[in-house]
């Protein structure tokens, strides 16, 4: 692969270029900042509006994310629900619908939208119930309003569901997620941020993770002028197996950012997370942070994160920071990868020489690229359309491509 | 009859330190449909360059010379136009395609080659039997094209696509190496079912005689530095068999 900038780190072997934050793998060295240690507060005053030199802000366009640190009264987004028969759905204040017993707004724009929410929803699925469809919830924003809303997303024990918000539209939106998942629970939760060019989105998804209960949270980013998710987990109590996949295009002038923070203190617990993106055109920028904290209790944890960047064109810029924290040596195994590569020349040869057009060679590619993700949202409906979505993006770069790639 | 005709053909290579660096200087080569030419050489010698360059691989520039199909320019196409005007590179090391699974990729190209999809029935039967001539097992055809195939996987999976595919010519970039006995067996014999059906032209490279006990070639070229140093019949190779190519590495 020809490489611009590559980082693969073994977990032995210390840390990556592009890491920014203190980075240990055991062995007792203390880290000069902890990722515990981040303020969370329900309490808007206790966040300052950012400036950009904030460590968790200095990636993001303050600019466009201006008017989701503004207090004071906002709109909700309109939010429509379909869900089976035996699914529970309410909505009303946060206190209404029980939300904040599993959520804690985590920077400011997710306390502003806390504090401004007025209509809040709940969707519960009761113990034991597998539900045969998925629980579709569609968030769709106005040009030229700031929203907010709150979804709890509760799960019961030994129940099995699977749930897709879809975000469309346009203007200014801050959304907190906040997913409870039972003991034994088996629930799927996918983000897609579908929304128009001109929205701007502020997310804070927190999830907690019951006994022995499955979660996996898949992020599909590929709308929007500029995206913020951050994705929190933490385990209830020992057992439980978390996954956090994502996959986003970033087109010129677009910004996507995905934040992770697993924070491991049950024992006996899982995590595996996977981002895997595209950027094309002038001014593209992706953002993956990838923490993970392994408390000095969360004895036999297994993780491993991964992160992978496939650079269409110049002027595109993708930012991979992988952050591991490990405060006992009794782990199962802890690792990250992170690779930010251009197209495979070889790979592009290799099927041209099959009779298969430029064009075509580098649509199968990035097919290829995103589809093991993709492919794992449960919905062929859902993945299809993502799939045609991303291949329309990527027709650009074909016309855009041609020009700078012919040189023999 | 088809004819790939290659006309004092020179090569070169860009190297690390931005230099640039002749490997092919002067290659003579005319290859006619149904005839298997064997290009043996010792390792360096320019055979697998002569591969690439046919193929149109962008590593390798090409200075001076001509390669033409029927008279049709080779070196003014692109990599998929070669392939659809009927030429095929069976690879020495196949890539990796992650995500893209085998009969997806088989079914594209056929298309792309053909200008047409292949009719669905008989393209489904055609897919298993090449496969199971060549004793793949059916569910490698949902795998992801090279990944984690085995060494004689790959190989297999390259004489699968020169059965499917029908070129009008067949270079094979050492097909034989990494092989085991059984396995060479079985990819010697997908060359000679192709040879048999549709004909192809094929040039062999190769840096052992081995493979030359299963596929018979009419014409042995022995390439050195960058050019052919001898040609002559099936009797060449088994000359090579005995003396190595250590005389013509001393002469030059």
């Amino acid at each position: 692969m020809t490489a611009v900038d590559e980082t693969t780190t073994d977990p032995a072997a210390g840390s990556p270029a592009n890491t920014a934050r203190a980075h240990s793998h055991g062995g007792g060295v203390v880290p000069d900042a902890s990722r515990a240690e981040r303020v969370t507060s329900f309490d808007v005053a206790d966040f300052e509006v950012p400036t950009g030199r904030e460590e968790e802000w200095k990636f993001s366009p303050l600019r466009e994310f201006a008017p989701l640190f503004e207090t004071g009264p906002a709109g909700s987004a309109d939010v429509e629900v379909t869900a089976p028969d035996a699914v529970v759905h309410r909505s009303g204040t946060l206190q209404e619908v029980g939300a904040g017993t599993a959520f804690t707004p985590g920077d400011r724009a997710a306390a502003a939208g806390w504090a401004a929410t007025t209509e809040a929803h709940l969707v519960s699925v009761p113990a034991e119930a597998e539900l045969d469809a998925p629980v579709l919830v569609t968030v769709r924003g106005t040009a030229g309003t700031t929203t907010s809303g709150h979804l709890v997303v509760e799960a019961g024990r030994h129940s099995r569901a699977l749930v897709v918000l879809a975000h469309t539209g346009s203007g200014a939106h801050r959304g907190g997620v906040e997913v409870r998942a039972g003991d034994g629970a088996d629930l799927t939760v996918v983000t897609l941020q579908e929304w128009d060019a001109d929205a701007v989105h502020v997310g804070q998804h927190d999830v907690l993770v019951g006994r022995d209960a499955r979660v996996r949270h898949i992020a599909v980013s590929l709308g929007g002028k500029a995206v913020r998710v951050s994705t929190n987990v933490r385990y209830a109590a020992p057992g439980g197996d978390a996954q956090a996949l994502g996959v986003y295009f970033a087109d010129a002038g677009q910004h996507l950012e995905h934040r992770l923070f697993v924070d491991h203190e049950a024992t006996n617990c899982k995590s595996y997370v996977e981002y895997k993106g595209a950027l094309q055109g002038d001014d593209a920028h992706a953002v993956w942070i990838g923490d993970v904290l392994i408390r000095a209790a969360a004895e036999a944890t297994e993780t491993y994160e991964l992160n992978r960047n496939l650079v269409l064109t110049d002027g595109a810029r993708a930012d991979s920071v992988p952050n591991l924290e490990i405060e006992t040596g009794e782990i199962v195994g802890a690792g990250h990868a992170s690779a930010t590569g251009r197209f495979d020349d070889e790979q592009l040869f290799y099927l041209q020489a099959r009779g298969i057009p430029e064009d075509e060679a580098r649509r199968l590619v990035v097919r290829g690229f995103f589809a093991g993700i993709v492919e794992r949202i449960g919905v062929p409906e859902i993945s299809e359309r993502l799939m045609t979505t991303i291949e329309t993006e990527l027709a650009a770069t074909a016309l855009a491509g041609t020009s700078s790639t012919e040189e023999n | 009859m088809p004819t790939l005709e290659i006309r004092d053909l020179h090569v070169t290579v860009d190297e690390a330190d931005g230099g640039t660096k002749e490997i092919l200087r002067g290659v003579d080569l005319t290859l006619k449909s149904g005839e298997v030419h064997a290009v043996m050489g010792p390792n360096g010698s320019g055979k697998s360059t002569l591969a690439y360059s046919i193929a149109g691989h962008p590593k390798y520039t090409v200075t001076g010379g001509t390669v033409t199909l029927d008279g049709e320019d080779v070196l003014a196409m692109s990599v998929d136009e070669r392939a659809r005007a009927g030429l095929f590179l069976a690879m020495q090391y196949p890539v990796e395609v992650p995500g893209v699974t085998v009969s997806n990729f088989l079914r594209t190209a056929k298309t792309a080659i053909d200008g047409e999809a292949p009719k669905l029935r008989t393209w489904v039967k055609d897919v298993k039997q090449a496969m199971d001539d060549l004793k793949m097992d059916p569910t490698f055809a949902e795998r992801n094209v090279n990944e984690h195939f085995s060494g004689g996987e790959k190989k297999r999976h390259e004489i699968l696509q020169m059965e499917l595919l029908k070129p009008k010519f067949a270079i094979l970039d050492e097909t034989d190496s990494g092989l085991d006995v059984d396995a060479l067996k079985v990819v010697s014999e997908g060359v000679n079912r192709a040879l048999a059906s549709t004909g192809p032209g094929v040039l062999l490279i190769t840096h052992y005689t081995r493979i030359l006990r299963y596929i018979k070639p009419q014409f042995v070229h022995v390439f050195v530095d960058g050019r052919v140093a001898e040609q002559g019949g099936p009797e060449l190779a088994d000359s090579l068999e005995e003396t190595g190519y250590d005389r013509f590495l001393t002469r030059a």
